[in-house]
C-alpha cells in the first residue's frame, strides 16, 4: 500500500495508519520529493518534518521511504564548498536553479564527476579495520584528504585499484569480512548526522586554540577540543568575533555554520575567505574552510539539522587527525527551530515555550567537542564555539543558561562596550574560562614562566577598577587617593591598549602569543615604575603629562608583528619618560 | 482545476474551515464569494485529511455557514507585475485602488518569494549618500542593505524616511533608474497621506509604487502587504534593473497582526504572546533585501517600527535587530531638546558600513573618524551621568570639555535639520572640527599621522559656525 500525506501544518506532515517508517528515517515527501525526516511514530500516525518549503504540497501525495537515517555524505570536495543545512551544495544549486532556491530536486552533495588524485595506502591481502586510512588525495592546496575504512567494515582487502584519478563514486578497494561478505569502499561514505562518530578514546586537554585575539588567548583562553559560547545581544559583535576566530585560529580545518543568520554575512565569509591569505601557509583561508549556510529565510527544519551536519563534517576531518574548529552562529536560532517544531507537534512547552528536552539537546551538541585519539590512532580535536543570541540581551533566558552548563569558556559580549566601539566587546566581569588551569602548563612551557602571573595581575587590575568605579560614579575621581587614581589609569591602559583590538588594522587583527606576553610585561612594568613615583608623592597628573601612558596604549599599532623585540625597549622608554618629571 | 464549494463548516476569527475538500494544496489561495460582493481572498494554512483551514485576509464579517461560495484557485498567492506598477497605488493585498484599472501583467510572481541562495548574493559595498550626517558619517546606508528605523510613538520617523527618500542618491552616479516601493501596514490615514504628499512634492511620485493597508483595513491583510511590496521590489530590481528603496511601516502593526492570527489558530505563544516563529517570519521579509550577482538592480530596505513604550528589548525590535544589518534608533530625549533628526548615535549601528566606506568609497579617514566620534561621544554620556550626581562644576577640566563637545555634536552634527543636505566631505570635515575641540590626547582611536593632517583647533569654531549657518 502506498503511504500518503494526511495532514499538513507548516513544515510538519503526517501519514495515517502505517507501520512502514522507522524513527529518524529520511523520507521523500510528495511529488516534488521534498526531503523529510520521521520525528514521531504512534499507532495512529507518523509525523514527518520536511526540510523544504511545503507550499503547494497536497494531501494524498505519496511519501516514499529511503531506508536510511538522515545522513551526510563524507568525502573529498567538502572543503572550499558551501552547503545548506542538509548538505546540499549551494554552488551547484545556483548553477542549476538560478539565484533563488526552489524546493525539491536533490543534487548530490559532492561533485560526482570530479576526479581526485588518489594514492592507495593498503595492498592486496592486507587486513584492515574500521577507521583505518586506506587512501589519501590532495583535497585543497593545504589539506590532504585521508579516506578511512567505513565504520563496521573489518577484514581482508581482496581487491584494490592502482593509484590514479578517481571520482567519489568509484570503488577503490573491496574488503571481505569474517562472514565472507564483500564491502565496496569508495572515496565517499555516509554517516547519520545525529550520531557522534566513534573514536578510540578521549584524551585530556593540553593545548590552547590560539586565536590571536588578546582577550581570548591571554584572559579567557579556550583549549583545543574545548567548547565555548559567545552570548550577546544584537550589535554586540558576535559575528565579528566568530569571523576573527575563524580567520586566525590555529586549527587545521574550520567548519563555519551560519544557522538562521543573515544571507549577506555568509556571502561575506565566502568572499573574504577566498581572498584572505593565511599568513602561515600562504594559501587562501577558504582552502581549509567549509561553510554551512542555512540563512534565516531558508526552511526552519533544515536549520535544526544544520548544527548536526556541521558536527558530522567536523568529526570526519577530526578522524583524519586534524584539529578542527566549528563555529556555530547562532545556536539560539537552532534552539528556536526546535521550539517552532515542538510547537507544531503540540508538545508541552517548558520555559519560554522551549521544549523540555532543550538542555539535553544542547548538551549533546557541545559534548561532540573533545581532544581524542581516533580509530586510526591519530590525534585530533574538535573545538566548538557557539554564538548565543539571547532575547533582549538578557542572559537569564533558557538558551544562555543551559549553554553555560555545558561549555567551559564563556565570552559574554556587552552591548554597552559595543556602544563605545570597544571591540571585541567581551565583558571581563561576566566572562570566564575554566581552561586556565589546564592550560597554564602550556603557557609556562611554551611562552614564559611568568605568563600566568602577569595574566593574574591584569585580571586583578580590572577587578579593582570595577570596584573603584562604583565609588567614582558617586563622588567623582578627584577625591580618590593617588594610588587609586594610578590604578584607574593603568586599567585604562589595559582596556584600551590591551583588551581592545582593532580587527581592521593590519598589525592588530592577529597578535601572536609572544607579542601578547611582551605587551603584558610592558604594562606591568609601567604600573610598577609609576607606582614608585606615586609613592614618592608625585601626582598622577604629572606622570600622565609625560605622555608615556598614551605611548604604551599605542604600542599595539606602533610595534609591528615582525619586530616584536622592539617591545623590550619600552621599559627603557618608560624609565626615560618618568625621569623627566620634576 | 477550479472547484466552487458551497458553505463553510466552521468560522473562528479570521479562520474558516471547509470539510470534504478533495483538491487542495498547502498555502493555496482561495476566493470566497458572499452574495454579490467582490470575492474575499484567503489562504490555506493547514490541511488535516479532507479538512482545509483557511485564513481570510479581508475578515470574516458577514459570513455564515451557508452564504458563501468558495473557489480554490490551485495556486499560491501571486502578484501581477509589470513596469507600469510604478506610480500606482494598491491595497494591502495588491489590488489597485487608484481607479486606474487592473495592471496589465507581464509576469505573475508568488508573493512568498524564494530564499536567495547565499552563493548568488553579491556583498553590498556601495554607499548611499543620504545627506544626513548622523547616517552618512556614523551609520552609513549601503545599497542592498536592510537598515530599520527603531522609533516610538510621536517621534519623527516618517519625516526621517521622507528626508532619506528626498535626498538619497541611490542611482545618480551610474545613470541608472531608481524607484521606491512603499508598504504601509496598519498606518493611520494621515500618515499614508503625509507620505503621498511628500512623494508628490519631491517629484518622485511616478517612481513610487504604494501598497497601503490602513489601520482600519482588515488586520489579516497586513500579513501579505509587505510580501506584495517586496515581490514588486524584487521584480523592479532584478527584472527591470532598477535600484529600489523599500520603505515598510509600521512593522509593529505587522507583528501584531501575526500574533492575532497565530492565537486564533490556537498556537503555543512565545514571548509576549507573539508566535514562536516570529523570527523566521520576519526573516522571510527582511532577507529579501540584497543584490543578486549578475543582475543590474538592488533592493534596499528601510523598515520602520515603533517600539512599544520605547522598549528596545520588546520582541519586535529585538528580533528585527537580530536579522537586519544594523538599526537607526530614534531618541525621545533628543527629540524633546528639539534636535532633528533625533538619532541616538550610540545605539545605532550599520553593520555593512565597514566594507562600504573608506578609500574608493567615501574618504580614507572615514573609518577612523567615525570610530573616534563614537568613542568620544560615549565619554560625553559618562561625563553627563557623573555631572548629574556631582554637578557640572565639580567635573574635571577634560570632562567639562567633553560636555561642551557633546552639546555641539548633538546640536550641529546630529541636529542638522530637515532642510539640510550635507555631502560626505562636509560631514567628515565637520567631524574633524568637532574633534579638534578636544585635547589631542583624548583622540585615542586615531593614527598619529591622521591627527597631524587634520587636527586643527584654530579653525574648528569657524567650521562649526559655518555648518550651523548652512543648515538653518
Amino acid at each position: 500500500m502506498k503511504n500518503v500525506i494526511y495532514s499538513i501544518n507548516g513544515p510538519i506532515v503526517t501519514v495515517k495508519n502505517t507501520k512502514d517508517f522507522g524513527m529518524l528515517e529520511m523520507v521523500y515527501v510528495g511529488e516534488k520529493e521534498l526531503l523529510g525526516e520521521v520525528i514521531s511514530i504512534n499507532d495512529n500516525e507518523t509525523t514527518i518534518q520536511v526540510y523544504e518549503s511545503t507550499t503547494g504540497l497536497k494531501p494524498n501525495e505519496e511519501v516514499k521511504k529511503s531506508n536510511s537515517l538522515l545522513s551526510a555524505t563524507l568525502g573529498p570536495g567538502i572543503l572550499e564548498n558551501i552547503f545548506d543545512g542538509i548538505e546540499r551544495p549551494l554552488g551547484d544549486i545556483a548553477k542549476s536553479q538560478g539565484a533563488f532556491i526552489n524546493a525539491g530536486k536533490t543534487i548530490p552533495a559532492l561533485d560526482e564527476n570530479k576526479k581526485w588524485n588518489v594514492t592507495l595506502k593498503v595492498k592486496l591481502n592486507d587486513v584492515v579495520k574500521q577507521g583505518q586510512i586506506f587512501a589519501i588525495c590532495p583535497e585543497t592546496k593545504l589539506i590532504e584528504h585521508r579516506s578511512m575504512i567505513p565504520y563496521g567494515v573489518n577484514g581482508k582487502v581482496v581487491k584494490v585499484v592502482e593509484n590514479g584519478m578517481y571520482t567519489v563514486c568509484e570503488t577503490l578497494i573491496e574488503v571481505e569480512d569474517e562472514k565472507g561478505i564483500i564491502h565496496e569502499v569508495k572515496l565517499a561514505q555516509k554517516w547519520p548526522i545525529r550520531n557522534p562518530r566513534p573514536v578510540n578514546h578521549r584524551k585530556s586537554i593540553s593545548a590552547p586554540l590560539i586565536t590571536g585575539q588578546r582577550v581570548i588567548d591571554t584572559v579567557f583562553p579556550i583549549a583545543k577540543g574545548g567548547a565555548a559560547a559567545i552570548p550577546g545581544g544584537f550589535g554586540a559583535g558576535k559575528t565579528m568575533l566568530q569571523h576573527q576566530i575563524a580567520k586566525w585560529c590555529d586549527a587545521d580545518i574550520i567548519i563555519y555554520v551560519g544557522c538562521g543568520e543573515r544571507g549577506n554575512e555568509m556571502t561575506q565569509v565566502l568572499e573574504e575567505f577566498a581572498e584572505l591569505i593565511d599568513p602561515k601557509s600562504n594559501v587562501p583561508l577558504i582552502s581549509r574552510t567549509c561553510l554551512i549556510a542555512n540563512t534565516s529565510n531558508m526552511p526552519v527544519a533544515a536549520r535544526e539539522a544544520s548544527i548536526y551536519t556541521g558536527c558530522t563534517l567536523a568529526e570526519y576531518y577530526r578522524d583524519m587527525g586534524y584539529h578542527v574548529a566549528i563555529m556555530a552562529d547562532s545556536t539560539s536560532r537552532w534552539a528556536e527551530a526546535l521550539r517552532e517544531i515542538s510547537g507544531r507537534l503540540e508538545e508541552m512547552p517548558a520555559e519560554e515555550g522551549y521544549p523540555a528536552y532543550l538542555p539535553s539537546r544542547i548538551a549533546q551538541f557541545y559534548e561532540r567537542s573533545g581532544y581524542v585519539e581516533t580509530l586510526s590512532g591519530l590525534e585530533g580535536s574538535l573545538t566548538i564555539i557557539g554564538a548565543v543570541s539571547p532575547q533582549g540581551g538578557d542572559f537569564s533566558e533558557p538558551v544562555t543558561q543551559n549553554t553555560k552548563r555545558f561549555i567551559r569558556s564563556f565570552w559574554a559580549l556587552d552591548k554597552s562596550l559595543a556602544y563605545t566601539r570597544h571591540y571585541p566587546s567581551v565583558n571581563w566581569n561576566l566572562s570566564y574560562s575554566e581552561y586556565i588551569d589546564d592550560l597554564s602548563r602550556y603557557y609556562e612551557k611554551n611562552i614564559a614562566m611568568d605568563f600566568m602571573k602577569l595574566q593574574a595581575e591584569i585580571i586583578s587590575i580590572l577587578h579593582e577598577e570595577t570596584k573603584l568605579m562604583e565609588i567614582v560614579k558617586l563622588i567623582g575621581s578627584d577625591v580618590l587617593p593617588e594610588e587609586q587614581k594610578l590604578l584607574l589609569e593603568i586599567a585604562r591602559v589595559v582596556r584600551i591598549g590591551f583588551l581592545q583590538q582593532n580587527s581592521f588594522h593590519v598589525e592588530d587583527t592577529y597578535v601572536s602569543l609572544e607579542k601578547q606576553y611582551k605587551m603584558l610585561k610592558v604594562i606591568s612594568y609601567l604600573f610598577k615604575a609609576s607606582k614608585q613615583y606615586v609613592s614618592k608623592r608625585v601626582p598622577v597628573s604629572l606622570i600622565l603629562k609625560t605622555g608615556i601612558f598614551e605611548d604604551v596604549i599605542k604600542m599595539k599599532y606602533d610595534v609591528k608583528n615582525n619586530e616584536i623585540e622592539l617591545l623590550d625597549g619600552y621599559n627603557n622608554k618608560i624609565d626615560l619618560a618618568l625621569a623627566t618629571i620634576e | 482545476m477550479t472547484v466552487s464549494l458551497l458553505g463553510l463548516d466552521d468560522i473562528k476569527g479570521s479562520l474558516v474551515v471547509l470539510d470534504d475538500v478533495d483538491y487542495v494544496s498547502n498555502e493555496e489561495i482561495v476566493e470566497i464569494q458572499i452574495s454579490d460582493d467582490a470575492p474575499r481572498i484567503g489562504r490555506v494554512v493547514q490541511i488535516v485529511g479532507k479538512k482545509a483551514i483557511i485564513q481570510v485576509f479581508d475578515g470574516t464579517a458577514g459570513m455564515s455557514l451557508s452564504n458563501t461560495k468558495t473557489k480554490f484557485t490551485g495556486k499560491p498567492m501571486e502578484l501581477a507585475l509589470s513596469r507600469e506598477i510604478l506610480g500606482r497605488t494598491f491595497n494591502g493585498s495588491g489590488k489597485p485602488i487608484d481607479e486606474l484599472g487592473e495592471v496589465y501583467a507581464e509576469k505573475f510572481s508568488d508573493i512568498n518569494g524564494a530564499p536567495l541562495n547565499p552563493v548568488s548574493r553579491e556583498y553590498p559595498r556601495n554607499y548611499i549618500n543620504t545627506g544626513i550626517s548622523a547616517i552618512d558619517g556614523l551609520n552609513t546606508l549601503i545599497r542592498g542593505q536592510k537598515l530599520p528605523i527603531f522609533s516610538g510613538s510621536g517621534l519623527p520617523h516618517d519625516k526621517l524616511a521622507v528626508q532619506i527618500v528626498r535626498q538619497a542618491q541611490i542611482a545618480e552616479e551610474e545613470n541608472k533608474e531608481f524607484g521606491i516601493v512603499f508598504g504601509a501596514m496598519g498606518v493611520k490615514n494621515d500618515v499614508a497621506e503625509y507620505f503621498k504628499k511628500s512623494f508628490d512634492e519631491t517629484g518622485v511620485m511616478e517612481k513610487v509604487c504604494m501598497f497601503i493597508n490602513l489601520s482600519n483595513d482588515p488586520i489579516i491583510e497586513r500579513i501579505i502587504t509587505p510580501r506584495c511590496a517586496l515581490t514588486a521590489a524584487e521584480y523592479l530590481a532584478y527584472e527591470c534593473g532598477m535600484h529600489i528603496l523599500v520603505i515598510l511601516t509600521d512593522m509593529t502593526s505587522y507583528c501584531e497582526a501575526l500574533r492575532e492570527f497565530s492565537s486564533s489558530k490556537g498556537e503555543i505563544p512565545g514571548r509576549k504572546g507573539y508566535p514562536g516563529y516570529l523570527y523566521s517570519d520576519l526573516a522571510s521579509l527582511y532577507e529579501r533585501a540584497g543584490i543578486v550577482k549578475g543582475k543590474q538592480g538592488s533592493v534596499t530596505q528601510i523598515p520602520i517600527l515603533t517600539m512599544p513604550n520605547d522598549d528596545i528589548t520588546h520582541p519586535v525590535p529585538d528580533l528585527t535587530g537580530y536579522i537586519t544589518e544594523g538599526q537607526i534608533v530614534l531618541d525621545r530625549d533628543l527629540h524633546m531638546n528639539n534636535i532633528y533628526p533625533p538619532i541616538n548615535i550610540l545605539a545605532s549601528l550599520s553593520r555593512l558600513m565597514k566594507d562600504g566606506i573608506g578609500e574608493g568609497y567615501t574618504r580614507k579617514d572615514h573609518k577612523d573618524v567615525a570610530n573616534q566620534l563614537f568613542s568620544s561621544y560615549a565619554k560625553v554620556i559618562e561625563a553627563r551621568s557623573l555631572a548629574s550626581v556631582i554637578g557640572e562644576d565639580e567635573l574635571s577640566a577634560l570632562d567639562k570639555k567633553y560636555i561642551e563637545f557633546g552639546r555641539k555634536f548633538e546640536s550641529v552634527f546630529v541636529g542638522q535639520g530637515f532642510g539640510a543636505k550635507r555631502t560626505i566631505n562636509e560631514t567628515l570635515n565637520l567631524s574633524w572640527a568637532l574633534l579638534s575641540t578636544l585635547p589631542i590626547s583624548a583622540l585615542d582611536r586615531l593614527d598619529t599621522a591622521l591627527i597631524k593632517e587634520n587636527y586643527d583647533p584654530i579653525h574648528a569654531e569657524h567650521t562649526i559656525e559655518l555648518a550651523l549657518k548652512g543648515d538653518k
